[in-house]
């Protein structure tokens, strides 16, 4: 099920807008509150329920990891480097905490650098180890309507 | 000028009485309109109803005291100092346009109703300055969310003149503001008139749309913030998984993730994402 948001919760601060994938998460012409613009593409990725700083989206998650009914919430602490899971079931008896790092290495310690790489090759294009910015995979060639009709541009260097 | 009481030169046009009305008029629009609200978006019922549905994950019962307690935190942190905001440029904009609203409303207020001045009766210094650094105070704190702040603005990539119905409440407090401190320094000329038409349409219009605009926001998210609180404090955290001590061995083993990747103290890790402003474009 996409990404829906509790409007008591939000603020519509935009973290949610600015680091959905999809480009789905806007805010709301009448109320000022972040919403789903197009639940049908939504990826349930996760991104804007993390990034959340009051915890006021939710989306219910796969049905491989828990069933249907239940409540699969997720608190992300940048601090400490760790994220938390918390899955109920539907009868409120099974109730459990999963705790994993977000990352292996202190946040600043291992930037990408993709502004300085050069052009990939033929060889990495054909790999899967292709990485580069967007510019390499021509993805500002106009490819994007949502930046053309708004007169915008991809930032180079961009890293989370 | 700036202490003066400039409603004082008022009653030539229109009378006391009829200001005073109109004040009147404005406090019921506020309380009609937000009882209509929380009627059409069934606030209070979904309030209450996520609060039976929280009680019965807690995991212990908060006594009255406690809940007296988190009530007057609610009031100190996100009530009275907007603590809920990240993004502390927000905060500090927020507060410059809540203190100036709130001043600003009770001293035109004060100064309406000791109206008319007997004869040589001085106007209130302190009213009259008060009124006017706070209506300052709410164009200070507006302008800087409308130009730098706001989310369509950074990070949906809009215009500032991209204008929508969500734009009624800022821009017309904005305006309110920004029309009574023109009418005060232009007072009696051309330009002053078209500035208290200015001021009186646009509070006509903040007072007014409380269904359409975020006024019912004040009561609705201090009550959002308690019941958060006291989520927190009955152990059922929103459903919310809770972060526990890293250091603590009972941790360790039963995530070995964690002093695999972080080791036996883990270090603090930054701010991540936290780190920047969201306006990736």
């Amino acid at each position: 099920m996409p990404t829906f948001v509790y409007m008591t919760r939000c603020d519509g601060c935009g973290q949610c807008v600015d680091i959905c994938p999809s480009d789905i998460m806007h805010m709301d012409s009448v109320v000022r509150r972040a919403y789903n613009i197009e639940p049908n593409m939504c990826w349930e990725c996760y991104s804007c329920v993390k990034a959340c700083p009051h915890n006021a989206i939710d989306v219910r998650g796969y049905a491989d990891f828990a069933p249907l009914g239940h409540s699969v919430r997720v608190q992300r602490d940048e601090e400490k480097g760790v994220i938390a899971w918390r899955i109920i079931f539907r009868n409120g008896e099974k109730d459990m905490t999963l705790l994993a790092p977000i990352t292996t290495k202190p946040w600043g310690q291992a930037i990408p650098q993709l502004a300085d790489e050069s052009e990939p090759s033929q060889e990495m294009r054909d790999s899967q180890h292709l990485f580069n910015e967007p510019k390499y995979i021509r993805l500002d060639d106009g490819g994007l309507h949502t930046l053309e009709s708004n007169g915008l541009k991809l930032k180079a260097g961009v890293y989370y | 000028m700036i202490s003066s009481n400039p409603f004082a030169e008022l009653p030539a046009l229109i009378t006391p009485g009829a200001m005073k009305a109109y004040v009147v008029l404005m406090v019921l629009l506020v309380i009609g309109g937000v009882i209509l609200d929380i009627k059409h978006k069934r606030s209070a019922e979904y309030f209450f109803e996520k609060g039976r549905a929280l009680k019965k994950l807690a995991k212990r019962e908060v006594s009255s005291g406690e809940k007296m307690s988190l009530a007057v935190g609610t009031l100190a942190n996100e009530v009275l100092a907007s603590g809920e905001f990240e993004n502390p440029d927000r905060r500090k904009s927020h507060l410059m346009m809540m203190y100036g609203f709130i001043f600003f409303v009770l001293t035109t207020a004060s100064m309406i109703f000791s109206l008319p001045l007997a004869e040589g009766e001085k106007a209130s210094f302190i009213t009259g300055l008060l009124w006017h650094l706070s209506a300052a105070s709410v164009c200070v704190g507006a302008y800087w969310f409308w130009f730098k702040i706001r989310a369509d603005v950074r990070s949906e990539g809009h215009e500032w003149y991209d204008v929508h119905l969500s734009d009624l409440f800022v821009v017309s407090l904005f305006l309110m503001a920004a029309g009574a401190l023109a009418w005060s320094i232009f007072q009696g000329s051309m330009l002053g008139g078209l500035a208290f038409f200015i001021f009186i349409a646009a509070a006509t219009t903040l007072f007014s749309t409380v269904l359409w605009s975020k006024f019912a926001h004040m009561f609705f998210k201090p009550a959002a913030a308690f019941q958060k609180k006291v989520a927190k404090a009955d152990g059922s955290l929103d459903k919310l998984p809770e972060v526990p001590e890293l250091t603590d061995p009972v941790v360790k083993e039963r995530f070995p993730d964690i002093p695999e990747y972080m080791g036996d103290k883990p270090e603090y890790m930054g701010l991540g994402i936290k780190r920047e402003a969201p306006s990736h474009y």
